[in-house]
């Protein structure tokens, strides 16, 4: 387990690293902060106030060695743009999206696993039909549109939720609805598929000639089985959650780490940008080892 | 065990004469995968032809159309969908828009397709470095937030079509590349296989002859879904601006466009999203009919028709 | 009081599926009695499980559907019966084991729980059955009960688990115990273990046994009394014995006279020169030794046997000469070479001269190829035997001396059916011209009378073409009919090696007889005497 946990560690960190030398570079290519920042009309010496203040003087490798010298001291360096540590500009957004994610892929996962199990009971079934077509287009739908529909019919039309913002319950109503259809669509469709191959296998089988129940057979025997693949995908969609729903957050004005990004990336606040990617990096690390471990429980036959 | 009475030649013959009208009459059959099949080939017709008829009247702005309701004849059936917000007939942007959607999707589905494939066959017939090299590729580009590394890369190259295509294609590598090598470390160790390495067949041949086309049809299975996630993703980004730019254009960025109207003009937003919706939803339903058409174990239910089971 | 515990009375069943409705019984009627048992005889596709799933409710309705008949369980029609009803019957007063225990056991519970599982469906307190199970694992002879409640399926053996299924099964003291192929994937010794397992538990219990099979053999060993299905038909019905020594119906008969191990054995004597010397050969994975020190010489003309339990290590033989795997240590000399330090030019050279015939034809031809394509995919790859207009005219040829037709080249794999399929397989390794054809339990996925006209055609194409085969099987009476020389193998040793007649009539060693002794006789009188035998020894 420890030697399993070491590599993984490994792999990650080693994958990380490429995105951050990859950002980290292609971010100083493509232009110069200072004319971003500074008035078109700034002097010579506030531009090299500027420069020197923030280290932009130096050669590029430089600049690069200097940054993963801060990094190892935990030092993510200060946000251009916000005059704090862009540490803390982060955790600010990871927080509010972590919550997002963590209630919408607890619904998703409840709701998804439930009616996939039960559709995939009566294949064909009329129950089947309406849980499946209300998944494909769940799964078919742009999480843009869906949000700007909700939009204009609750919040402008009907009046019944805020439209943007937080502070209120209500205010979660709209973000977590429509990041919920997707993953809903996708992990339902999963589900069935898995469970319609479990519930076909020869320990079902055995369960009926011992006189087990519907339902017992359903959630006990077969379920447990079909977890497997589910729990892989109900992983990648937690992930992208925790990258940040960059666009439902931005058009519901959530301060997330998904606006976050975007909004600096506008505004090349770079240090912020690779604060943002390493503690979501984290996070998914720490997610795909909860995972493994779920793996784990569910099958004794996985042992790392 | 194997013992089973010979199946007529023209039912179940892949190659055969009869295969095209065997593919038809299971797709009849699914008369939700039928409805999906016709509308693609309708949006494929319009992403060919449509800029060639269309483009006059979608590059020139009408005043008198500005924000023009759906559903009004008066000004022509070509606003039957309402104008925009420079006064350009909706549906006729919405079929010109179609190419562009298509050949992003198209370009990033065929292109990470072949690579993921390729990279997918030598990692899981390679028994040497290759094989544990690449699959560790594959996780290193899965461990990046795809839309972000979109994002930041797009912002800093030039949002161009070509560019597009190349960061979507590549954040979809590892779903080719892994479900290949998958199948490859299976169907290795099967029989036939087996069978013709004895006879002495070279690798190339194997690989080729006997792999490919038994990992084929999963592979087209999860391409037609993925065009539908590549869509999305491709919406996604033209809506945040760094997909298409302007004057080019998308679905995507058609629905973005009309977000500053949503109180007064709902239907700019409207229709390019149904647009998305409807193509994405007849690719879902064309992947799940595939997907039982290839099954063996569900090919049952299509087979006995619309009778016991719709 | 009804005339008999379980009564099926003119059952027919239909399937429906893509190519039509197929009839998988029809009309069939056969009861059974406390204390008794019933053996359903039939080959594959005979509809021989149907009836007894049909008794559980475990036919899948669609695609199945029953048409007629009545199945009266103590008097009362289980047909009418409500769901909720019959799964009061399930497991409590019928219970089933089935062939292939890994998969009907359920991966990811412990075996414990799910043994425990019947008794809490059917009202037993968890503790209760937590101690009753216990007492079940020691009963069917499972070593360490205690430990063995906690681990999981995959943890076990074969026949362990077939030990845990017949727990599972008897925990209620059901009346009636449905066997589906319980022995089909054992190892022979194993499988005598089982039979007289379920045979003493049987007469323990008085329960009504019905055993379904395909094996004349378990029917000699363990059956009162016969029922012999044909295409979803009974055709025969009496005492084993009966049904054995005086057969009436036409097919029974051919069963009966296809059963191995009745003909003459081989009195071949062998050339002076072997034409392949394998020469101490050891493999080993990790810290399995699968194969270990291994000697083995194949003369000119001659079939050599290799026979042995599962894990023995008789199939690592053949890929490490076919260099599907590659060998450790130790040398294979074919025509002055080593095969095993071939350069791969070499190598593809002698491909041409050592063909293999696969386990199951279904997966060893690629289903996405006619027949045309499979057997001449042989020119494909070496060009120099043919030239390409005679393809079409030699495949014509092949399939022919294989006993099938030329226009089958046409065709693709899943057309045939098994026997044919295995034929092809055979046409495929004869495109070649090879002077060794390696045989890997090639017959024994096969029907019994499909597996004894494989063998004769094996036998004329050795005459004729002069080859040499090595032959791995695990089933001896097939062995016997066959082979010249058999070589005994256990563990990744060699036991022993003899002429065909010292090896069955006069083995030297232990294990060979242990072997032979466990093996089963169609006649039920030969195996009635060894059952005395048996008794007489352990007394």
């Amino acid at each position: 387990m420890k030697q399993f946990l070491g590599k993984r560690a490994v792999a990650s960190a080693v994958s990380l690293l490429g995105l951050v030398v990859l950002v980290f570079f292609l971010s100083r290519l493509t232009g110069d902060p200072t004319d971003l920042y500074l008035p078109v009309d700034a002097s010579v010496e506030s531009r090299e106030q500027f420069r020197e203040l923030h280290g932009l003087n130096d050669p590029l490798v430089m600049q690069f060695v200097n940054y993963l010298g801060d990094l190892v001291r935990f030092d993510f360096g200060e946000s251009i743009r916000r005059n704090e540590p862009a540490i803390d500009a982060v955790l600010r957004g990871f927080s509010w999206t972590l919550t997002l994610a963590v209630i919408t892929m607890g619904l998703v996962t409840v709701c998804a696993i439930t009616f996939g199990a039960l559709a995939a009971f009566n294949v064909g079934g009329r129950f089947d039909r309406f849980a499946t077509f209300v998944s494909l287009i769940g799964a078919s739908a742009p999480d843009f549109w869906i949000a700007i529909v909700a939009i204009v019919l609750f919040s402008v039309n009907l009046g019944w939720l805020p439209t943007s913002g937080t502070g209120t319950v209500w205010h979660w109503v709209l973000p977590v609805a429509v990041l919920f259809i997707r993953p809903f669509g996708l992990i339902l469709q999963v589900v069935r598929g898995s469970m319609i191959s479990a519930l076909q296998s020869a320990y079902v089988k055995t369960a009926r000639a011992k006189g087990v129940g519907n339902r017992p057979i359903i959630f006990v025997h077969a379920l447990r089985n079909a977890m497997l693949p589910v729990i892989t995908v109900i992983g990648d969609q937690a992930a992208a959650l925790l990258n940040g729903a960059v666009v439902v957050e931005t058009i519901f004005g959530f301060p997330g780490v998904g606006k976050l990004m975007i909004d600096s990336i506008l505004q090349r606040d770079f240090t912020v940008i690779l604060a943002a990617i390493m503690v979501t990096a984290f996070a998914i690390f720490l997610m795909n080892i909860l995972i493994d471990i779920a793996y784990a429980i569910l099958d004794p036959r996985i042992r790392y | 065990m194997v013992e089973r009475s010979p199946a007529p030649a023209a039912t179940r013959t892949k190659e055969g004469p009869g295969a095209l009208r065997t593919a038809l009459s299971l797709l009849w059959a699914d008369k939700l995968a039928c409805a999906a099949v016709i509308f693609l080939v309708i949006v494929t017709l319009c992403a060919i032809f449509g800029p060639m008829f269309l483009e006059e009247i979608t590059s020139k702005p009408n005043l008198r159309g500005r924000n023009a309701p759906p559903f009004d004849l008066s000004k022509g059936w070509m606003f039957i969908l309402g104008g925009d917000q420079l006064g350009r007939p909706l549906l006729a942007r919405i079929i010109v828009a179609a190419q562009n959607t298509m050949v992003v999707a198209a370009g990033a589905v065929v292109a990470s397709m072949i690579i993921g494939s390729a990279l997918g066959l030598i990692a899981g017939y390679s028994r040497g470095r290759a094989g544990q090299i690449i699959p560790r590729l594959a996780d290193v580009i899965m461990s990046f937030p795809s839309l972000l590394l979109a994002v930041i890369v797009l912002y800093m190259l030039e949002p161009a079509v070509g560019n597009l295509v190349i960061v979507l294609a590549i954040t979809r590598i590892p779903i080719y590349l892994r479900t290949t090598r998958a199948e490859v470390l299976e169907i290795r160790e099967r029989m036939f296989v087996q069978a013709a390495r004895v006879m002495g067949a070279s690798t190339k041949r194997i690989v080729f002859r006997h792999i490919l086309p038994v990992v084929l049809p999963t592979l087209t299975t999860i391409a037609t879904l993925d065009f539908a996630f590549v869509m999305l993703a491709e919406s996604s980004l033209s809506f945040l601006g760094i997909g298409i730019q302007p004057p080019e254009i998308t679905w995507g960025l058609m629905v973005s466009q009309g977000r500053p109207y949503l109180t007064s003009a709902w239907w700019l937003c409207f229709w390019p999203g149904l647009a998305i919706i409807l193509t994405t939803l007849s690719l879902n339903l064309l992947s799940n009919w595939l997907r039982v058409v290839l099954d063996p174990q569900q090919r049952w239910r299509l087979e006995m028709g619309g009778k016991k089971n719709a | 009081m009804p005339d008999h515990l379980l009564d099926v009375r003119n059952l027919s069943v239909d399937f429906h599926t893509a190519r039509g409705t197929v009839h998988a019984v029809r009309d069939v009627s056969w009861h059974l009695d406390r204390g008794e048992v019933l053996a359903i005889l039939g080959e594959s596709g005979s509809g021989k499980s149907v009836s007894a799933s049909a008794v559980l409710d475990l036919i899948d309705c669609p695609p199945g559907e029953i048409t007629s008949g009545e199945i009266l369980f103590d008097g009362r029609n289980l047909l009418t019966m409500s769901a909720d009803a019959r799964r009061q019957i399930n497991g409590k007063r019928i219970a089933m084991i089935f062939q292939d225990p890994l998969s009907h056991l359920n991966p990811v519970y412990t075996v414990g729980w799910q043994i425990e599982e019947t008794m809490v469906v059917h009202g037993t307190a968890r503790d209760a059955a937590r101690r009753e199970t216990v007492e079940l694992l020691r009963k069917v002879g499972l070593p360490d009960p205690e430990g063995a409640v906690e681990k999981y399926p995959h943890q076990f053996s074969g026949g362990q688990r077939q030990r845990l299924m017949i727990a599972m099964a008897l925990a209620l003291k059901p009346d009636v115990l449905i066997a589906d192929e319980p022995t089909t994937a054992l190892d022979v010794t194993v499988q005598a273990q089982i039979l007289a397992l379920l045979q003493s538990l049987q007469k323990e219990t008085g329960m009504g046994l019905l055993i379904i099979t395909h094996d004349l053999g378990v029917v000699a060993e363990i059956a009162h009394r016969v029922v012999v299905m044909n295409e979803g038909e009974i055709v025969e019905r009496g005492s084993a014995r009966e049904v054995y020594h005086n057969p009436q119906h036409a097919y029974t008969k051919k069963l009966i006279s296809a059963a191995p191990g009745q003909g003459a054995m081989s009195e071949g004597g062998q050339g002076p020169e072997p034409m392949l010397s394998m020469r101490g050969v050891t493999k080993t994975y990790g810290a399995f030794h699968a194969i270990d020190d291994l000697d083995l010489d194949l003369y000119p003309n001659e079939t050599l046997a290799i026979v042995g339990e599962s894990g023995s290590g008789k199939s690592t033989t053949a890929k490490l000469l076919l260099r599907l795997e590659e060998a450790d240590a130790g040398e294979a000399h074919y025509e002055g070479r080593d095969i095993f330090k071939l350069s791969p030019k070499e190598l593809y050279e002698m491909r041409r001269d050592i063909q293999m015939v696969f386990q199951d034809p279904t997966q060893s031809l690629n289903p996405r190829m006619s027949v045309y394509k499979i057997i001449s995919e042989a020119w494909v790859i070496h060009p120099e035997i043919l030239p390409k207009p005679r393809w079409r005219e030699r495949v014509a040829e092949l399939l022919e001396q294989v006993g099938l037709e030329a226009e089958h080249m046409y065709r693709h794999p899943h057309q045939f059916s098994g026997g044919q399929r295995q034929r092809i397989a055979i046409a495929r390794a004869l495109a070649l011209e090879p002077r060794i054809i390696v045989c890997d339990e090639a017959v024994s996925a096969l029907d019994v009378s499909i597996q004894a006209q494989v063998i004769d055609l094996l036998h004329r194409l050795k005459d004729e073409l002069n080859l040499s085969y090595i032959f791995i099987a695990h089933d001896l009476p097939v062995v016997r009919d066959f082979a010249d020389r058999v070589l005994v193998m256990q563990k990744g040793k060699v036991v022993e090696v003899g002429p065909v007649r010292q090896i069955f009539e006069s083995p030297r060693e232990d294990y060979t007889r242990n072997l032979l002794a466990a093996s089963l006789d169609p006649d039920p009188d030969v195996q009635a005497e060894r059952r005395a035998a048996r008794l007489e020894a352990a007394q």
